[in-house]
């Protein structure tokens, strides 16, 4: 079974984000990048189903500068077999993204596509099932776990107050939430073997992007944090506080 | 005239809170825009009743397509619908609800449109003709103002953060059948489990007590469970990383960089610690009450108001102070 994973360099979860003098972008100077969380988790399920098929590829794609190399070398450090970079600088519109996708992945023999429920960069949880859409794929989102059965995938899919089971017909794009598997790190041996695994690149096209970032704000800051006092004993402070002046109870 | 559609979502047959809130998004940018608002609301037989009600908050019309195959969502019978509902006017801008659902329609229905889509949207206004929209990145680590070169312009709306306002004007009420062939679906419900009955989401909620590792363990959670009922309607159980990978709460309920990002208006952080991921899914709340025994914890840094003590004595109390509160008002 060939499964497709689209993964995203994101900076660092713990990046403390800061603007740049654009105003518009943020300042990447001594940010660190990862793979997208959410897409780690993709990659994880795409490596069990292909280990319990015990057969088939798994290729990580990812639209993007030169500098995704490096995070297309990590996916294959963790099991990926092949990777594909489709160059070219990322976009804030995602359907301008999906397209880029679609283009790539049209007449691709792949029943899976995987992708992460969101990226933690723009959190726009939207490339997923645009891309569907555009493949005339059927389409699950915030996919916990699934298993594949004859012609079509049976998923697991979290949503408000509860879980739901959902069928789709292969081909499909799943976009996967965390689900049970942590995602694996990547051994000695897997950084090894990933120097020698197939990293192709190819200029994408990327339409223009008719969605534009017009100013890039930090959030206003919050007032310095107040402690009210130690212990039960403070706790009829709080309650006065919460009611009189934070009208919030 | 052009429109605004709002796309209002139902769960068993009950309107949910974001459509008013988009309804009165769409009312307060229907004069800068030249535009009518109309409701789309799809669903089983019956809803036309629950729907009309959405008119209240500035609604010019409501649409309600009924049909036996729409009473539960299914993204390609709803996209299908509200693609070709839209095919059919002049729209200037459709909103959604940033809910699991909308989250899941909106991008099908703005590919088919070829336009493109703001997601989570937490500011929208309306600046000579054009929408300059505010939404959160980076897990609310940042906020971007984007503008959309298309029409329509599409967005989905965060839940709980625009005001649902009434309005005097009152529109009319009309059902349509919509076409539907769910034998083309490729996408097929086939059962929902509640988590526990009634229990609200934390994206949905007003309130969110939320617990961390400090809990020990997942049996003294009948203690936040406690604070909860006390606070009582539009509250809800959250949790952080910690205790969602140690198997003690479920992911749903998971707050944070990833988990969901929350804006209620009262945040409870029992004992956690505040990490900067857990901060970012959080830090948006109109109040943040943290209670920690560590006096150094990063939590309080941005808590209105801390508590340092032991958890377990200081819970139980609040518990009762609340309740007792609410009791006499
Ligand atoms: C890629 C990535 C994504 C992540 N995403 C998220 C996310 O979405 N959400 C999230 O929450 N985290 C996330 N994390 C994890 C995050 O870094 C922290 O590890 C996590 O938030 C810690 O959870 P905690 O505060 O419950 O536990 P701890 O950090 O262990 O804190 C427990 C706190 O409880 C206090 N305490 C202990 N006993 C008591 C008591 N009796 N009374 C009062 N206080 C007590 C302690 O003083 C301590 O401050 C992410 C990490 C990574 C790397
Ligand atoms: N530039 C990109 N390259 C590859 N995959 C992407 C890219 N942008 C988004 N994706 C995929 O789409 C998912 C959702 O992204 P988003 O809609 O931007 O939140 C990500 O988790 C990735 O799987």
């Amino acid at each position: 079974m060939n499964l497709i994973v689209c993964i995203k360099r994101v900076p660092d979860t713990e990046t403390r984000i800061r603007v740049d003098a654009s105003g518009k972008d943020i300042d990447e100077s001594g940010v660190k990048y990862i793979i997208s969380p959410y897409d780690e988790y993709a990659l994880e399920l795409a490596l069990r189903t292909r280990e319990a098929a015990g057969r088939g590829e798994v290729t990580v794609v990812t639209l993007g500068d030169s500098a995704a190399q490096e995070t297309l070398r990590k996916a294959l450090a963790m099991g990926a077999d092949k990777a594909l970079l489709l160059s070219a600088a990322p976009v804030a519109d995602g359907l301008a993204t999906a397209k880029a996708l679609a283009a790539e992945l049209t007449g691709v023999e792949a029943p899976l596509v995987l992708m992460g429920v969101k990226a933690s960069d723009d959190d726009q949880q939207q490339v997923g099932p645009m891309l569907a859409t555009l493949l005339d794929r059927a389409c699950v989102t915030g996919v916990a776990s699934f298993e594949v059965a004859e012609g079509k995938v049976v998923c697991h899919r979290e949503v408000e107050g509860g879980t739901e089971i959902v069928e789709a017909t292969l081909p499909a794009v799943l976009t996967v939430t965390k689900g049970e598997h942590e995602p694996r790190l990547a051994s000695l041996k897997g950084i090894m073997a990933a120097k020698k695994k197939p990293l192709e690149e190819k200029t994408a096209e990327v339409p223009v992007s008719r969605l534009q970032v017009r100013a890039l704000a930090e959030p206003p800051a919050r007032p310095p944090g107040r402690v009210v006092g130690e212990g039960a004993a403070a706790v009829s402070e709080l309650v006065r506080l919460l009611r009189e002046e934070a009208k919030a109870i | 005239m052009a429109k605004i559609l709002v796309f209002a979502e139902q769960r068993d047959g009950k309107v949910s809170g974001v459509a008013r809130e988009a309804v009165s998004v769409a009312a307060g940018l229907a004069g800068p825009l030249a535009a009518d608002v109309e409701v789309l609301a799809l669903g089983g037989a019956g809803l036309a009743d629950a729907a009309a009600d959405l008119a209240r908050f500035g609604a010019a019309a409501v649409s309600v397509g009924e049909h036996d195959a729409l009473a539960e969502y299914n993204p390609d019978g709803y996209a299908g619908v509200v693609v070709d509902h839209v095919r059919k006017g002049d729209y200037a801008a459709i909103l959604f609800g940033a809910t699991t659902l909308g989250k899941d329609l909106a991008p099908r229905v703005a590919a088919t449109l070829d336009v493109p889509l703001a997601t989570d949207v937490t500011g929208i206004e309306a600046e000579g003709g054009k929408l300059s929209i505010v939404r959160p990145v980076y897990a609310g680590k940042a906020f971007a103002t984007v503008e959309i070169e298309a029409r329509p312009v599409i967005a989905s709306l965060r839940p709980n953060v625009f005001p649902a306002v009434e309005s005097a004007a009152e529109g009319a009420v009309s059902t349509f059948a919509p076409q539907v062939d769910p034998t083309s679906w490729k996408v097929r419900v086939v059962e929902r489990r509640q988590a526990s009955a009634g229990a609200l989401d934390v994206s949905e909620a007003t309130i969110i007590v939320s617990g961390g590792r400090g809990m020990k363990d997942p049996s003294h959670w009948g203690l936040l469970e406690g604070l909860r009922d006390a606070l009582g309607h539009g509250t809800a159980l959250g949790a952080s990383r910690a205790v969602v990978d140690a198997g003690w709460r479920p992911h749903g309920e998971q707050v944070g960089q990833t988990g969901k990002t929350v804006a209620p208006k009262l945040y409870f952080a029992v004992g956690i610690s505040g990490a900067v991921q857990h901060l970012a899914g959080m830090r948006t709340a109109k109040t943040i009450v943290a209670i920690n025994r560590d006096a150094d914890a990063p939590i309080f840094n941005v808590a209105d108001y801390g508590i340092v003590g032991d958890l377990f004595e200081v819970v139980p109390r609040l518990t009762e102070e609340i309740a007792a509160l609410r009791a006499d008002s």
